[in-house]
């Protein structure tokens, strides 16, 4: 495999920044209740990172060491200000409901971990693929919650009626759980068991291993 | 490249980064500032177009609203007043600007709003010459924060035409089911005031009993969410009371509305 690719490819199976990295849970919990929603957010996410570590890495070797922080935080916020001005000029209904997300995109690990970690080290061509392969690995895990938690929640699937609801005079009792973001959790859990099972060598090693039951072993002596 | 951290080159690269961020940033919010006033302007005037029952898929909204006047109203005295213009009327201003709200108190705050504004802007449907429907701005707490919405009334200024909320934070599923449309439809025939001119409409906790002399004042409650209920029924009350638009809807049944 090319090292573009390897860098594009690895984020999205074998080195997921939310299901290995555990990096940006608190939007993958918040705005994944509606498939349509958390596509907007992947779009505005993807576009930050890429941007972001592209500028990173084009004026990297220029930042003063000492206030290398503040200039990623700066490029980050001021490219979630520009999407958020767009998002609010061309899309104001999902704006409505975003607004605070996608401010949030700052704070998101994602982002400024691959500032840090990546930006500062390759060139800008490298440094712009990776920023949009992790996007596509935030995506492909907030779509897969997106999907379980708007089908279970509200019995739809992308706004069109599969399961019609109670409420609207069908037979499915929403589970209204699945539409608070604590759902997310579990779901997340599971991806992440699930992701591990397939691909066996992202299993941490457990930190504490239990000893044998130490009367048994006796009981063996014995 | 060591030369990096000395100070005049720190100073250089903040600098230089601040001016090239706060020029992408201002620039942007000039160039796409009329889009997202039209956006604004466009998603208002559906809403109330979508209350009072005229919003139409296959209209343009701009259109459709130009069957609408908006004028502003002396909440005080119930009389539309012309010398603040509806541009430079800002709901939020008002009510915190002490010279144009009132405080209030405990025993008449039942939307907790803390204070009012003393205009408003309402809105009024017209049919050829006669008045179709009075549309009028709403708003109270709910469970997590402020309801905003629209009320449409039929000309007999008692039967409501729809109930449109623009602006939520209740739960999604629960509290945030005042979005559905199914439960919005219900809203559709029903009377706020009695007879007597008590203000009757309420949100009840279950379903409405249709063979009570009460059915028509009242809405099925939303399950899950009662305190989102109540608050639609406390800002309903509010907002018709005498310290809402009762003034105003006096003076529009006595078809004496004077400009002042």
């Amino acid at each position: 495999m090319s090292k573009a690719k390897e860098v594009l490819l690895n984020p999205i199976f074998n080195d997921n920044p939310i299901a290995l990295q555990i990096l940006g849970i608190c939007s993958a919990l918040a705005v994944t209740g509606n498939l349509y929603i958390t596509l907007i957010m992947c779009v505005a996410l993807t576009t930050v990172v890429t941007l972001s570590n592209l500028s990173v890495s084009l004026i990297r070797n220029h930042i003063p060491t000492n206030i290398r922080i503040i200039v990623q935080i700066s490029i980050i916020a001021t490219l979630v200000m520009l999407v958020d001005e767009v998002l609010q000029a061309f899309d104001y209904e999902s704006s409505k409901t975003l607004s605070v997300f996608v401010g949030l995109i700052v704070t998101n690990c994602i982002v400024m971990g691959r500032a840090e970690a990546f930006a500062m080290k390759n060139g800008p061509l490298m440094s712009a693929i990776d920023g949009f392969g992790n996007g596509l690995g935030y995506s492909v895990i907030l779509i897969v919650i997106a999907i379980i938690r708007e089908f279970v929640g509200a019995g739809t699937f992308y706004g069109i009626e599969i399961m019609p609801l109670t409420t609207n005079g069908g037979w499915y009792l929403a589970n209204n759980f699945f539409l608070t973001p604590a759902s997310s959790f579990f779901i997340i859990g599971f991806t992440i068991w699930a992701l591990r099972q397939w691909k066996t060598e992202q299993i941490e090693e457990s930190e504490f291993k239990i000893s044998k039951n130490s009367l048994e072993g006796e009981k063996g002596a014995a | 490249m060591n030369n990096n951290d000395t100070i005049s080159k720190t100073l250089i690269v903040a600098v230089s980064l601040c001016l090239v961020c706060s020029a992408l940033i201002s620039f942007s919010a000039v160039e796409l500032r009329d889009l997202q006033e039209a956006n604004k302007t466009l998603d208002k005037q559906s809403k109330i177009l979508s209350a009072a029952g005229l919003l139409d898929e296959d209209t343009d909204v701009k259109e459709l609203f130009q069957s609408i006047e908006a004028r502003i109203v002396n909440l005080e005295t119930g009389e539309f007043d012309s010398e603040i213009s509806l541009t430079e009327y800002e709901e939020s201003a008002f009510s915190r600007n002490p010279a144009t709200s009132i405080e209030l108190t405990s025993d008449n705050d039942i939307a907790l709003l803390k204070r009012r504004e003393n205009f408003q802007t309402v809105y009024l449907h017209y049919d050829v010459d006669s008045l179709n429907a009075v549309i009028l701005p709403v708003r109270g707490y709910g469970l997590w924060g402020t309801m905003k919405g629209y009320l449409a009334l039929e000309p007999d200024l008692k039967t409501i035409i729809g109930l449109e909320f623009f602006d939520h934070k209740e739960t999604p599923g629960l509290g945030g089911e005042i979005d559905n449309p199914k439960w919005k439809s219900i809203w559709k025939g029903k009377e706020v005031y009695s007879d007597s001119g008590d203000i009757l409409i309420s949100v009840i906790k279950g379903s409405v009993d249709k063979s009570s002399t009460l059915a028509k004042y009242q809405v099925d409650g939303l399950s899950g969410a009662t305190i989102t209920s109540n608050g639609v029924t406390n800002l309903l009350s509010f907002w018709l009371g005498d310290m809402g638009y009762g003034p105003l809807i006096d003076r529009l049944k006595q078809n004496e509305v004077k400009d002042v």
